[in-house]
């Protein structure tokens, strides 16, 4: 599949337009939950994840074959979704610390209050109340728990795509763990 | 061992696939014996489940569609160069009209002749066209029957027909570099009376 990508890469270089259209395709769905899960809204996140491709072929120019597309544009897609986060949110809220003690939000004591007469209800409403509890994740600790734990990528390429160590990685990923841990335990 | 420092740091460890065998061990030994880690471990386990039985969302119906949209339009010597590809037939008989009626300057008389399709700046040598150092081409440029050497600039396409030889090392095609021989050829034989009597009835005129 890198090998069907590559060709791909160095047709829209060459100026071919329709071959990127199979890059999008190809892409579209981790492009979009990377963008979703850092927004939180659908509409936000295909504006986002839209301009992350539209970039994505504007500077393809500057994307070096010798490297995997799939951390390139991810981290387009990442980045623009931070800078999202930082024009609607103050910027203290970016490098929040996790803190050890927050109490449960609103949405997450009624939800644990309530009965959960159906499965299909359940999980469900659980789906939805999971994905409240990642977006309540400071950004920083957000996008490493959705690069791991949702698109399934390795420490070495969420490094790569964030442009930060492995061993921050590491150290942010175990906090946003202990967060999550705190905030689903109830469940 | 420490529960709160320790034990939780091999926790992560172990959810990162990082533990040796030792450190395994430990953290083993330490859960049979404390409730607390057990806990702890445990619920750690389940968040990451819990987070990843999340439903993978998938981009709206038409995302690639609308990409494609706005992106910005194609550079168009290169949506010419796909409509070559598609139609070399066509083609062939539009290049065959540049050079009927563009600023030709050549000696059709003749089979293997050069000709090409501007004459300003240009030097021709032998069997080569050549644009010069320094100098600039405006638009597309042409060359039939030779070979082409440019070392100055070529603001245009550039469209080598026949021709074994193309040199641009040195110089710049801000368009694109094509070279088109077996197309050609064929409708290069089909016309070639065609062209003699629309010269020679120019000529006439
Ligand atoms: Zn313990």
């Amino acid at each position: 599949m890198d090998l069907f990508i590559k060709e791909k890469i160095k047709k829209v270089k060459k100026g071919d337009q329709s071959a990127f259209e199979e890059v999008v395709t190809f892409y579209q769905n981790k492009v979009y939950q990377i963008c979703f899960r850092m927004l939180g809204n659908a509409h936000e996140a295909e504006d986002i994840a839209q301009e992350a491709f539209v970039r994505a072929y504007t500077n393809i120019h500057s994307f070096d074959e010798n490297r995997k597309f799939s951390t390139w544009l991810y981290r387009i897609a990442t980045n623009l979704s931070i800078d999202r986060i930082r024009k609607k949110k103050p910027d203290y809220f970016l490098d929040a610390e996790v803190k050890g003690t927050e109490g449960l939000t609103m949405y997450s004591q009624i939800s644990a209050d309530q009965a959960l007469p159906e499965e299909e209800v359940e999980s469900l409403e659980l789906q939805e109340y999971i994905h409240k509890e990642i977006l309540s994740l400071p950004a920083k600790y957000r996008s490493v728990i959705v690069l791991r734990y949702i698109d399934e990528l390795s420490l070495q390429e969420i490094s790569d795509i964030l442009d930060i160590p492995v061993g921050t990685v590491k150290t942010r990923i175990h906090r946003g763990r202990e967060a999550l841990r705190k905030k689903l335990r109830h469940v | 061992m420490k529960c709160s420092t320790e034990a939780v740091a091999l926790m992560h460890k172990y959810l990162d696939d990082e533990l040796t065998k030792d450190e395994e061990k430990t953290l083993r030994d330490h859960l049979h014996k404390c409730e607390r880690c057990q806990k702890h471990f445990h619920e750690l386990k389940r968040t990451i489940a819990m987070v990843q039985s999340t439903n993978q969302v998938q981009a709206p119906q038409g995302f690639a569609q609308n990409v494609m949209q706005n992106l910005p339009s194609e550079k168009k010597s290169y949506s010419y160069k796909r409509w070559f590809k598609s139609h070399p037939m066509l083609t062939a008989a539009a290049i065959f009209f540049i050079l009927m009626f563009g600023s030709v300057f050549s000696m059709w008389n003749q089979d293997q002749h050069l000709s090409v399709s501007k004459q300003k700046d240009i030097i021709i040598q032998d069997n080569t066209v050549i644009v010069p150092e320094g100098k600039t081409v405006e638009g597309d440029l042409v060359v039939k029957n030779g070979n082409l050497r440019i070392d100055g600039k070529v603001n245009g396409d550039v469209v080598l027909i026949n021709g074994d030889n193309l040199k641009a090392s040195a110089g710049e095609v801000t368009g694109d570099l094509s070279q088109v021989n077996q197309v050609f050829d064929w409708i290069w034989y089909k016309m070639k009376t065609t062209v003699k009597d629309v010269f020679s009835m120019k000529e006439e005129k």
